[in-house]
């Protein structure tokens, strides 16, 4: 939490006005009492009306001067927290916006989405709460005693029983009701899992016929939130009726012990009605800080996760001296490369070397966590390797800057994602200044031309969040037009092909292959039949290459290809 | 000086930024009244309790409320002997005997004001958990009753939100809200006596300033509406562009595109700021501006005070008094703006609950149901008519005749509504017209458990739920053996891959199942199927996020499934097309063609044009051998 306050720092002087002004407020809310005490013992006793109205105008004044203070504290403080959520938000956005692929999967998007919105919401709104109150707390008690203290210094001795006792009741509910508050949001999330569960299996839970079983699920885990909620309201049932009779007897005490002073002649009756206000003021004080107790341990949590997002560094930054590439286009080499994922027992991918050319077709095609994509995703450098390199044009690709390496890359990703927009907005992502013409040009050969047209407003057509209203081939094919719009020297598909239906999936291909004719080629598959024509076809088997070849010298030579193959024929087709 | 109740909201609701803001945009229910006496009928059988919680808050607040005044009362007697003494009236001194006496009662209604407090929190905390707990339940109750239109038509975050979020903002209503506006009332009503009783005069004052606050509360409210609706739209905005660009990482860094994010959200960000520390701003300010106010009474209170105990109309405790209630006053007034908030809040999530509860449900079983004792597994479809809306029937008499042990194919391009059929055959959904049988029943003669314990389905989208292997497997059938589900295992050639897993069949799959693979978790779920050993079939081939070589598996363990049952299937792989009694080729959600291959083949319509489009891929592959 304190680390994030670093953010603070370029408001520290409004910061600290906004402390300045708030300890002005809370003396002036403290003056009054003294005020009013003068009126008693001087004005009152002595039946002297202009002195109380002399009095009362004071007190209008001071009032009128704290009002102002915390309005303008208000006013500053609101634009601190404001100004520290943006720029913690913006600090946070941009640090990951440089995040390799590396990052996002160690945290996990969804976690990262979490942190960079409702996290920092959370600490905003905690960072405003303490500056409006949490700030006046201790302000209030400091002010407070100082005043009880100048009033009547042996009566302040019944605060020093009383405040000891308050903390000790406030820690007490602080160390009782924590777990419980933790353990709450443990089980609220149990609930919301079996709920959701419910939901997503809905059919399968149907048609196996185990409604029953479900529900006692359920209620199981309902009966135990309900259980923990009643526990820990009916703790703090007793702790507002607690604090509030200490507070009360200790009012009882001040009279007690104060009318004996008075009675001694050490003090005077104004005084007395005085010091009870402060003393209520101390500890109101106090009861906010169970507040901040309350409010903290939330606002921590949030803190420390988004620190964790900061504190990371990204692995994959550009390297200090850039190299130039000659005049080579669209060279693909792996010269011996190992890499694994971090944490990994097996490198994903070891000794891979190979070498794609302008004009070629080069396919990867393998098993499930063969290493497939994790081979591609090196191309772009999404990951950096352990040990070889990965060179493109002739350049160790750590060595370029990532910017124009990619820009030579158009990358068709295994999961489509498009953005909010219009269609052509998407396509035109791959190439910022492609004319309406290269657009439509995309859409055509990417075989999306026909359920453009069809839809209400064409290429302006939006597509919601996510792609909610294109269905997974449809995304499939906008992905693909947004690459080639591009005309990269490299084209690189991961599995791009998987939501298309036969039919469309072969006219694509032979699109495709008009299109792409210069540039080099990279393609991942599952299906034989996509990789078949391939000029080079690399087999992967457990992040080794176990073959490479054409087609027809693999089937000759490579034992996976062939299973590959066979498992694909069905037996007649085989036999 | 129990007085000022500054109630801080413990609870569910805390943290949770509960009380919005004021001026911030409140959610209103459409039929508000409705909607709160349906909420308070889940109350009615907990009306003793709830009797005792009002009685408990009556009466902590009335003990609260008359201990100023007696307090007022020490300060008096001490006052006055303090001025006897200092007037040099001889004998004069301060009457310790009474002090004492009244320093007994406050204490003693000080320790019932806490005791009564207790009792109503303590009380309430019950009533509102177990009021939850009760309509939460009601909640899952009623969507196990649901059809799967419902389901099928709706977001699941959407139900989710329902049961989750709007029952908890009515289990924090319900435990704080409640009684807050009980002690809110009373002390109002109760402080305004006493003030009345002490000086009507005085009173009036303090009245004076009721309408300043109010003014500057709905001056304040008026304007910050406007920043708080800019700063929530920036703000789903900004949340928006972050879950976009973070989701499609990897799709912005291959293309470049990392400085214009960057620069879409600094521009959205801005925007943010400006208007959110407008919105703060405006609403912090209530606070200060309310306790001015409060300020001013209180100096007039002195004031006036002061110059009636000179004039000898009231005493010097009764200032004291005074001034703790006009400072209660105007607490209550702020908390029952607060409370109206709320409550409108909470009663629009108890409409939304509500308006969950009263949809339609399935229609109910028969209510002389017929039992299949031997199921053959013989399904005819005879003039079904189908469709999702009334008015755009899918399928129009549709006759279907699939004998046991039959195969059906059913075919067609990605998205054409394969599960329509399925959802039919189960009776997810109601069929227009005609009739479904099995074995020669209707299907809405048999009750529903039994009915759909006739299917077994595999299906790619592969639901496991977060537990062991074991239960997974286990779950296609109520009190499996041990043995049992091995050997279920063993025929869906999933029994290797279990024991290789370092729990075994122990291994606990987590929240996504995302420690097995997608084919792996295929195996299971075909395991679960062999366990349920169903009559009649349902599975899905689509295998495309698993590899060839587990698809090999797969395929192994469904033809050992398939074997003397009848089945339906959603096919990809030409064997099982062309194997198949029976093809029926779907587009765009309805059956365009049915017949064998041949047949179809012959006819020259979708299914050939499909068919031939393949042909390439295949000659090549015969090629290949």
């Amino acid at each position: 939490m304190i680390k994030l306050f670093r953010f603070i720092k370029p408001y520290r002087w409004l910061v600290i006005a906004v402390l300045l002004l708030i300890f002005l407020q809370t003396l002036s809310d403290l003056f009054l009492p003294t005020l009013m005490a003068d009126i008693v013992d001087v004005g009152i006793v002595n039946g002297d009306t202009p002195y109380i109205l002399k009095i009362g105008s004071f007190m209008l004044l001071v009032a009128a001067g704290g009002v102002l203070c915390s309005v303008t504290a208000s006013f500053l403080s609101s634009r601190v927290s404001a100004g520290f959520g943006q720029r913690l938000r913006s600090m946070v956005f941009s640090h990951v916006t440089n995040f390799s692929l590396q990052e996002f999967d160690k945290i996990g998007t969804a976690s990262l989405i979490t942190r960079t919105t409702n996290d920092i919401t959370q600490v905003q709104q905690v960072l405003n709460m303490m500056l409006r109150m949490m700030v006046m707390a201790p302000l209030m008690c400091i002010g407070g005693i100082i005043m009880a203290v100048s009033k009547d210094a042996k009566l302040s001795l019944v605060l020093v029983v009383v405040i000891p006792v308050l903390i000790a009741v406030i820690a007490f509910f602080a160390t009782k009701g924590m777990p419980l508050f933790k353990a709450i949001q443990v089980k609220l999330d149990k609930l919301n899992l079996v709920l959701r569960e419910n939901l997503t299996g809905i059919r399968v839970i149907r048609s196996f016929n185990r409604i029953d079983r479900e529900k006692q699920r359920f209620d199981e885990a309902n009966l135990d939130l309900a259980n923990t909620s009643v526990k820990v309201n009916r703790l703090m049932a007793s702790l507002m009726p607690t604090m509030m009779l200490v507070l009360n007897l200790s009012t009882i005490a001040i009279i007690w012990f104060g009318g004996i002073r008075i009675d001694h002649g050490h003090m005077q009756v104004g005084a007395l009605m005085a010091f009870i206000q402060y003393a209520m003021q101390i500890m109101f004080s106090l009861l906010m800080v169970t507040m901040i107790f309350v409010m903290i341990p939330r606002a921590a949590a949030s803190a420390v996760r988004i620190n964790e997002v900061l504190e990371m560094d990204p692995d994959i930054k550009d390297g200090e001296q850039l190299q130039e590439t000659n005049s080579k286009r669209g060279y693909v080499e792996f010269r011996d490369v190992t890499f694994s994922y971090p944490g990994a027992e097996k490198p994903a991918l070891s000794n891979i070397s190979f070498q794609a050319r302008p004009g070629e077709v080069t396919a990867i095609i393998g098993g499930t966590g063969s290493g497939k994509t994790t081979l591609i995703s090196l191309i772009p450098r999404f990951y950096d390797v352990d040990s070889g390199c990965v060179l493109v044009d002739g350049v160790d690709v750590r060595k370029m800057s990532q910017a124009s390496l990619r820009e030579r890359i158009g990358f068709v990703p295994q999961k489509a994602v498009l953005f909010t927009g219009t269609i052509a907005e998407n396509i035109r992502y791959g190439k910022e200044d492609a004319t309406d013409a290269e657009i439509r040009h995309a859409a055509e050969i990417a075989q999306a031309t026909e359920f453009i047209s069809e839809m209400k407003d064409g290429f302006d057509s939006v597509i919601a969040q996510g792609g909610m209203n294109v269905s997974g081939g449809q995304k499939q094919r906008l992905s693909i037009a947004r690459a080639l719009v591009r005309r990269p020297e490299i084209y690189v598909f991961d599995d791009s092909f998987s939501a298309l239906d036969f039919k469309t999936d072969a006219k694509l291909r032979a699109a495709l292959k008009e299109e792409t004719g210069d540039s080099t080629v990279m393609i991942v598959a599952q299906r034989v039949s996509t990789v078949m024509d391939a000029d080079r076809i690399i087999v992967l088997d457990e992040g080794k290459i176990a073959g490479i070849g054409t087609h027809r010298e693999l089937m000759d030579t490579c034992n996976v290809y062939r299973e590959i193959v066979s498992s694909q024929l069905s037996e007649e087709e085989i036999a | 000086m129990n007085g000022e109740r500054r109630e801080m909201r413990f609870g569910r609701g805390m943290g949770h930024g509960r009380g919005p803001a004021i001026g911030m945009p409140v959610q209103k229910a459409k039929d508000f009244k409705g909607t709160l006496k349906r909420l308070m009928g889940y109350l009615k059988p907990r009306r003793v309790q709830l009797t005792v919680v009002f009685l408990a808050a009556v009466l902590s607040t009335v003990f609260s409320i008359a201990s100023p005044k007696i307090m007022g009362k020490a300060t008096t007697k001490l006052f006055e002997g303090v001025k006897l003494k200092w007037e040099g009236v001889p004998g004069a001194a301060i009457d310790f005997h009474y002090i004492t006496q009244i320093l007994l009662v406050l204490g003693g209604l000080y320790l019932a004001s806490a005791l009564f407090g207790y009792i109503q929190q303590f009380v309430m905390a019950g009533v509102a958990q177990k009021t939850v707990y009760d309509l939460r339940k009601q909640v899952n109750d009623k969507l196990s009753r649901l059809p799967l239109k419902f389901f099928d038509s709706r977001p699941n975050g959407e139900i989710l939100s329902r049961a989750v979020n709007d029952l908890d903002n009515i289990s924090s209503t319900l435990q704080q809200s409640l009684t807050q506006l009980i002690t809110s009332v009373v002390t109002l009503a109760g402080v305004i006596v006493m003030m009345l009783t002490i000086s009507p005069l005085m009173t009036l004052i303090v009245f004076l300033t009721l309408p300043l606050s109010l003014a500057i509360t709905k001056a304040i409210a008026s304007r910050s509406q406007s920043y708080f609706v800019g700063q929530q739209k920036a703000l789903g905005e900004l949340n928006g562009h972050v879950e976009e660009m973070y989701t499609g990482h990897k799709v912005v860094k291959a293309f470049g595109h990392e400085t214009k994010s960057l620069e879409r959200f600094n521009e959205i960000n801005e925007r943010l700021y400006q208007s959110g520390w407008k919105a703060q701003f405006i609403s912090g300010i209530i606070m200060p501006l309310m306790s001015f106010i409060s300020n001013i009474g209180y100096v007039l209170v002195s004031v006036v005070g002061g110059l009636l105990v000179t004039k000898r109309a009231i005493e010097i405790g009764d200032i004291q008094a005074f001034i703790q209630y006009a400072r209660q006053f105007s607490q209550p007034i702020t908390q029952l703006a607060n409370i109206a908030n709320v409550i409108q809040s909470t009663i629009a999530s108890a409409e939304r609950v509500f308006e969950l509860l009263d949809e339609q449900e399935e229609l109910p079983d028969a209510s002389d149901p017929v039992e299949l004792q031997s199921p053959q597994g013989s399904v005819r479809f005879q003039d079904v008519k189908f469709g999702y809306k009334e008015d755009a029937l899918l399928i129009e008499n549709m006759n279907i005749d699939v004998k046991p042990g039959q195969t059906v194919a059913i075919v067609g391009p990605t998205g054409a509504g394969k599960t329509t059929l399925i959802n039919l055959l189960m009776r997810f959904y109601e069929i227009n017209d005609g009739k479904i049988t099995i074995d020669g029943v209707d299907i809405t003669e048999l009750k529903r458990g039994n009915l759909r314990s006739l299917f077994g389905m595999v299906l790619q989208d592969t639901w496991l739920f977060n537990g062991t292997i074991r239960d997974n497997i286990a779950y296609g059938r109520e009190g499996a053996t041990e043995e049992e589900i091995v050997q279920a295992a063993k025929a869906a050639h999933a029994d290797h891959f279990i024991r290789t897993l370092p729990e075994g069949y122990d291994t606990v799959l987590n929240e996504e199942a995302s420690n097995i693979s997608q084919g792996q978790k295929q195996l299971l779920t075909i395991a679960r199927a062999i366990l349920a050993d169903p009559a009649i079939l349902i599975l899905d081939e689509a295998t495309s996020s698993v590899d060839t070589r587990t698809e090999v598996h797969i395929q192994k363990a469904m033809n050992e499934l398939m074997k003397g049952r009848t089945s339906f299937v959603i096919a990809h792989r030409l064997s099982t097309i062309r194997d198949a009694d029976l093809i029926l080729v779907m587009k765009n959600g309805s059956i365009i063609e049915k017949g064998s291959h041949t047949e179809l083949l012959a006819a020259g319509g979708f299914y050939a044009d499909l068919y031939n489009s393949q042909f390439t891929g295949k000659n090549r592959k015969k090629e290949v051998v």
